[in-house]
């Protein structure tokens, strides 16, 4: 108990919040958490795996203040991800929207577990084989005792 | 039918190994602009070498049009640069620079130093050109046709093959209809 006490301890210690140092000022609460919501959703376009809020690249960079900006401007979230799905495309956003392209995205999973179901079902819908006669013959009897007593 | 079912397992590992496989060549990086088919996007910056001329699209002319986004820090560009000397001197389009996220004085003497193969570059220090461009890092091409719109998005450096295979044919497509546009 005292030994997972410690690496608890240690646990703790080491987490880290990993938000980068901008320090844009927010006139309201909301704003704030709108910026930090677009900005965990949108994704880096040239990092790939990294959202806006994580990444240190130029761009991130230059993309996180770009997000502040069209806050400041008044702009609705909607407004701002249309902003960048048009100049990075569909891309930078980490929920894709569905679309006739992203149909599988969205469903395949949910169409591959209806599929597993579906063959559950079947398997185990499936008749029990059916008990076949194994009892021997009177000939095949006589010939078992036969060899029993050669033996 | 009992025993196509069984082949059913082999027949979709086949298909899912065949999907794996080709993920395995594609390129991550390469994506699709969002950008192709729209037309160039409006700005107003100053010239490189000018500091008080303001340039706008208005300003990017000529029949066939090469935007390359560049800058001093980026390893490729100096890569790409004697390749970009030899096609602004071959006269078949015309070569624009943007200068992106980069500082003016060091990128005069990049293009004292290595020659400057530009007709005129765009000085984007903010990279603000570059956000309306979707550009996410130098060196990126765009051509850009008569009209003002963005026919291709090349992303990396230029060589020789990456000029033939990827360039050529969208340029000779865009002479093509240039000329079908001048009989018709």
């Amino acid at each position: 108990m005292k030994y997972v006490t410690v690496i608890l301890f240690f646990l703790m210690t080491f987490t880290v919040e990993a938000w980068t140092t901008d320090t844009y000022v927010f006139e309201d609460e909301v704003t704030e958490i709108r910026y930090k919501a677009l900005v965990k959703e949108l994704r880096c376009p040239k990092c790939q795996n990294q959202n806006l809020a994580d990444s240190n690249s130029a761009i991130a960079n230059d993309l996180r203040r770009e997000v502040y900006e069209l806050l400041q401007q008044g702009k609705a979230d909607i407004e701002i991800v249309d902003f960048m799905v048009k100049r990075y495309g569909e891309f930078v956003l980490y929920r894709p929207r569905v679309s006739s392209l992203t149909y599988i995205l969205w469903f395949g999973p949910a169409l591959l577990l209806l599929i597993g179901v579906i063959v559950v079902i079947f398997i185990l819908r499936k008749k029990p084989v059916k008990q076949v006669n194994k009892t021997l013959s009177n000939e095949q009897q006589d010939k078992l005792a036969q060899i029993l007593k050669d033996k | 039918m009992a025993k196509i079912i069984r082949f059913i397992p082999l027949v979709l590992f086949i298909a899912l190994g065949i999907i794996l496989y080709r993920g395995l060549s594609l390129n991550p990086q390469a994506m699709p602009s969002a950008l192709v088919g729209q037309k160039m996007p409006a700005f107003a910056l100053t010239q490189l070498l000018k500091p008080d001329v303001t340039l706008t699209e208005q300003d990017l002319a000529g029949d066939i049009v090469l935007l390359n986004v560049w800058g001093t820090w980026c390893v490729y560009c100096k890569y790409e640069h004697p390749y970009l000397i030899d096609i602004a001197k071959s006269g078949r389009v015309s070569l624009y620079g943007l200068n992106y996220k980069d500082d003016r004085k060091d990128a005069e003497q990049w293009l004292k130093d290595y020659q400057d193969p530009y007709q005129l570059s765009i000085f984007d220090p903010l990279g603000k050109l570059g956000i309306e461009l979707g550009v996410t890092a130098a060196p990126e091409t765009f051509v850009i046709d008569k009209s003002g719109l963005i026919r291709m998005k090349y992303v990396g450096p230029i060589d020789g093959r990456v000029w033939r295979e990827k360039f050529v044919p969208v340029i000779e497509l865009l002479e093509s209809e240039m000329k079908g546009g001048a009989t018709s």
